[in-house]
C-alpha cells in the first residue's frame, strides 16, 4: 500500500515535470526579461483600469487661472504648498499632464490589442483558407500579401489613412490591414507543415469534417507562434499609432493620446521639455513591456526558437 | 548568379504590378467625388466635368489603370493640385534630403550596431554585454520621433555653448545655401529625364556642396545631418546588435571556428576571416529588412527637424488633400523599398552560394 503511493507520487512528479503548458509557465515565470516585462504590463494595466482614481484631474479640463506650460510641481520634493500640486506639470492649454498621461494608457493598451486582434482574426482567415484550400487560391492570397509587405508598413498605413480620412478608429484599421499578411503568413506556414501530418490523416479518416479538423486539430498548433507573434506586433502597433497619432493622422484633439500630446507640444521641446518626456517615456515604457515579454514568450513556449534569439 | 538574378527580376514582377495597383487605388478609393475631393466642395459642375475629362475620370476602371501604368512608366507622375507643378518636379526636389538621411541612419546603425554586437557576443555576460543588450532594448521600444526630440533638447540646449552642441533643425543654418547644379554646369535647356537627374542630383545637399566645392555648406550638412541621423539610426542599430550578438555566438560554437583555433589561429583572425564571414549572412538580412523602418523613421524624423523631405511633404498633402503627391510619393518609396529588397537578396546569395544554385 505505502510503495504504491511512493510509485503514484513519483508517477505525480514525472507527469507534472512533462506537462508542457506548466513547464512553459515555469520557464516564463524564471525568464528574467519576461518577469521585468510582466512587472510593468501588470502596472500599466492596474493605471489603465483605475485612471479615474489615480489622476487628480480630468485629462481634458482646462485648469483656469493657471500659466500655460508650468514646469512639474511635487509638494514632497520642496515646491511651494500654497501652489497646486502637478507632478507632471501642465501642458500649452493649462491641463493636468499627469491626469493625461494616466488616462492615455488606456487608449495605448486598446488601440495596441484592437488592431491586433483585428490583423490576427483577419489574417487568421485569410491564412487558414490559403493554406487549407491551396492551389490558385492560395497562390493569389499569397501574391496579394507580398504586395502588402512590399511597402515600407509605417507608409502603407499613412496612405490607408489617407483613403479612410484621419482618426483614431481610421489609425487603428489602418495598422491592423498592415499587419495582416504577417498572421496570414503564419496561419498559413503552419497549416501546411502540419495539414498532412499522421494525426490530422487519422482524425480525418475517422470522419471529422474539414471545418472540424481545421479548428480542432490543425489550428491549436499556431498558437504558441501567434502568441509570441501577437505580443510582439502590439509593441509595434502602439509605437505606430502613436507615429500617426504624432503627425496629426490619429487621434484628434483634445484627446489624451501620447503620440498627439507629444505632436501638439513639438515645438515646446525647449522651454517645457517636460510635455514631452513624460508622453514619451510612458509609450517607451509600454512598448517595451510588450516586448519584453514577446521575447520571455518565445522563449519558454518554443524551446527551438531559443538558439536564434540567444538573449 | 545571372540567373539568379534573372529569376528574382520575373518574381518581381507581381508585386510591382501590384504596388501599382495600391497606389491607382488610393486615389480611387476616396470615398465621395473625386473630383469634390480633388477640387474642394465648391468645385461647380462644370468645372468638375472638365476636370474629369482632363484626367479621363469617365474612362472604365482597367482602362484607367493601364493608363496609370503607362503615365508612371514615362515618369508623368500627374500634377500637384496644391503647387499646381508636376509631382516628378516636387520628388526631385524632396526625396534627396530623404534619401541622404536614410543613408546617414544607416552608416550609424550598421556601424554602431554591427560593433556593440560584435563587442558583447565576445565578452559574453560582461558588463558591456548586458549595458549593449539593455540598450537594445531600450532602442526598439522608442519611439523614433520622441528619441528625435530628446536628442534635439539634449545636444541643442543641454550641451549648448560645448563642443558637442548641433543644431536641432533645417538643412542649412540660414544664410548657407547652394546654387543648383543646372546653374553651376551653365546648362540650358535640359529637360525630361537628364532635368530630373540633375535636379536630383542639385538637391542632394552634400553631394551638390561636394562637386560645387563649397566647404563651408558641407561641414554645415553635415552638423544638421547628425542628429537627425543618429535618432533614426537608432532602433536599426538595436535590431542589428542583436542579430550581430545571436549569430555570432551561434557561429563560434561551430566546429570550422573550433578547427581555425586549434590550427593556432590569432583570434583576430578567427573572428574577422572565419567567424563573421558566417554571420554576417543574417545580418545582411537584418540590414535589408531594417531599411524599411529607416525610411519610414525618416519620414517622421523630418517633421521633428523640419527638414524638408519626403515626410514632411507626404503629412502635408495628405492634410491638404493634395492626392497625386501623396501617390506619388508613396509609389517613389515602395519602389525603392522593392530595390532595396532586391540588392539584399543579391547580396545574401553572393555570401551564401548555396542559395544561387538552390
Amino acid at each position: 500500500m505505502a510503495q504504491t503511493g511512493v510509485i503514484s507520487q513519483k508517477a505525480e512528479a514525472i507527469y507534472e515535470r512533462q506537462s508542457p503548458a506548466r513547464e512553459a509557465l515555469r520557464r516564463l515565470l524564471r525568464h528574467r526579461s519576461a518577469q521585468v516585462g510582466m512587472a510593468l504590463l501588470g502596472l500599466l494595466i492596474f493605471v489603465a483600469i483605475f485612471a479615474e482614481q489615480i489622476s487628480p484631474y480630468d485629462p481634458t479640463k482646462i485648469i483656469k487661472e493657471s500659466k500655460r506650460r508650468t514646469p512639474p510641481c511635487i509638494h514632497l520634493l520642496g515646491c511651494p504648498k500654497d501652489q497646486p500640486q502637478h507632478i507632471f506639470g501642465l501642458d500649452s492649454n493649462t491641463r493636468d499632464l499627469f491626469s493625461r498621461v494616466v488616462f492615455g494608457s488606456r487608449l495605448s493598451l486598446q488601440v495596441g490589442i484592437a488592431s491586433i486582434g483585428f490583423a490576427i482574426l483577419v489574417g487568421g482567415v485569410i491564412g487558414a483558407v490559403s493554406g487549407y484550400v491551396g492551389g490558385w487560391t492560395d497562390n493569389i492570397i499569397m501574391r496579394i500579401m507580398d504586395v502588402l509587405m512590399a511597402f515600407p508598413s509605417m507608409l502603407l498605413a499613412i496612405a490607408i489613412v489617407t483613403v479612410l480620412g484621419t482618426g483614431l478608429i481610421n489609425a487603428l484599421l489602418a495598422i491592423g490591414i498592415v499587419s495582416i499578411p504577417r498572421y496570414a503568413r503564419l496561419i498559413r506556414a503552419t497549416i501546411l507543415s502540419v495539414k498532412e501530418m499522421e494525426f490530422v490523416q487519422a482524425s480525418r479518416a475517422l470522419g471529422a469534417s474539414p471545418l472540424r479538423l481545421l479548428v480542432v486539430r490543425i489550428l491549436p498548433n499556431a498558437f504558441t507562434p501567434l502568441i509570441v507573434q501577437g505580443t510582439l506586433g502590439i509593441a509595434t502597433a502602439i509605437i505606430d499609432a502613436a507615429a500617426l497619432s504624432f503627425l496629426g493622422l490619429g487621434a484628434e484633439p483634445p484627446r489624451p493620446e501620447w503620440g498627439l500630446m507629444m505632436g501638439e507640444e513639438k515645438n515646446s521641446v525647449f522651454n517645457a521639455p517636460h510635455l514631452l518626456i513624460f508622453p514619451g517615456l510612458a509609450i517607451t515604457m509600454t512598448v517595451l513591456s510588450f516586448n519584453l515579454l514577446g521575447d520571455g514568450l518565445r522563449d519558454a513556449l518554443d524551446p527551438r526558437l531559443r538558439g536564434g534569439s540567444a538573449s | 548568379m545571372l540567373q539568379f538574378l534573372a529569376r528574382r527580376l520575373i518574381l518581381l514582377l507581381p508585386v510591382m504590378i501590384g504596388i501599382l495597383l495600391v497606389t491607382f487605388l488610393i486615389v480611387r478609393l476616396i470615398p465621395g467625388d473625386p473630383c469634390k475631393a480633388m477640387l474642394g466642395e465648391r468645385a461647380t459642375q462644370a468645372k468638375c466635368e472638365a476636370f474629369k475629362e482632363r484626367y479621363g475620370l469617365n474612362d472604365n476602371v482597367a482602362v484607367q489603370f493601364v493608363r496609370y501604368i503607362a503615365n508612371m512608366a514615362t515618369g508623368d507622375f500627374g500634377t500637384s493640385i496644391r503647387f499646381t507643378r508636376p509631382v516628378v518636379d516636387i520628388v526631385a526636389e524632396r526625396l534627396p534630403m530623404t534619401i541622404e538621411l536614410t543613408i546617414g541612419a544607416m552608416i550609424f546603425s550598421t556601424i554602431v550596431g554591427i560593433l556593440l554586437g560584435l563587442l558583447s557576443a565576445l565578452k559574453r555576460n560582461s558588463i558591456v554585454d548586458t549595458a549593449t543588450m539593455i540598450l537594445a532594448n531600450m532602442g526598439i521600444s522608442m519611439p523614433v520621433f520622441w528619441l528625435g526630440l530628446m536628442l534635439a533638447y539634449v545636444f541643442a540646449l543641454l550641451l549648448k555653448d560645448t563642443p558637442f552642441t548641433l543644431p536641432p533643425s533645417a538643412r542649412f543654418t540660414a544664410g548657407i545655401g547652394l546654387e543648383s547644379l543646372i546653374k553651376f554646369w551653365n546648362l540650358k535647356d535640359v529637360t525630361g529625364v537628364k532635368k530630373f537627374l540633375i535636379d536630383f542630383l542639385s538637391n542632394l545637399a552634400l553631394t551638390n556642396a561636394l562637386i560645387t566645392g563649397n566647404w563651408k555648406a558641407y561641414w554645415d550638412g553635415v552638423k544638421h545631418l547628425i542628429l537627425p541621423s543618429l535618432a533614426v539610426g537608432t532602433i536599426p542599430m538595436a535590431v542589428i546588435a542583436r542579430m550581430t550578438r545571436s549569430s555570432l555566438l551561434e557561429v563560434l560554437g561551430l566546429d570550422y571556428v573550433r578547427t581555425a583555433r586549434a590550427k593556432g589561429l590569432v583570434e583576430r583572425l578567427v573572428i574577422s576571416r572565419h567567424a563573421m564571414r558566417n554571420a554576417m549572412i543574417p545580418i545582411v538580412t537584418i540590414i535589408g529588412i531594417e531599411t524599411g523602418s529607416l525610411l519610414s523613421g525618416a519620414v517622421l524624423t523630418e517633421t521633428v527637424f523640419s527638414l524638408p523631405g519626403v515626410g514632411t511633404m507626404l503629412v502635408q498633402s495628405i492634410l491638404a488633400r493634395d492626392y497625386p503627391v501623396v501617390q506619388g510619393f508613396t509609389l517613389v518609396i515602395a519602389i525603392i523599398f522593392v530595390v532595396v529588397n532586391l540588392v539584399v537578396d543579391l547580396s545574401y546569395a553572393y555570401l551564401d552560394p548555396r542559395i544561387r544554385l538552390e
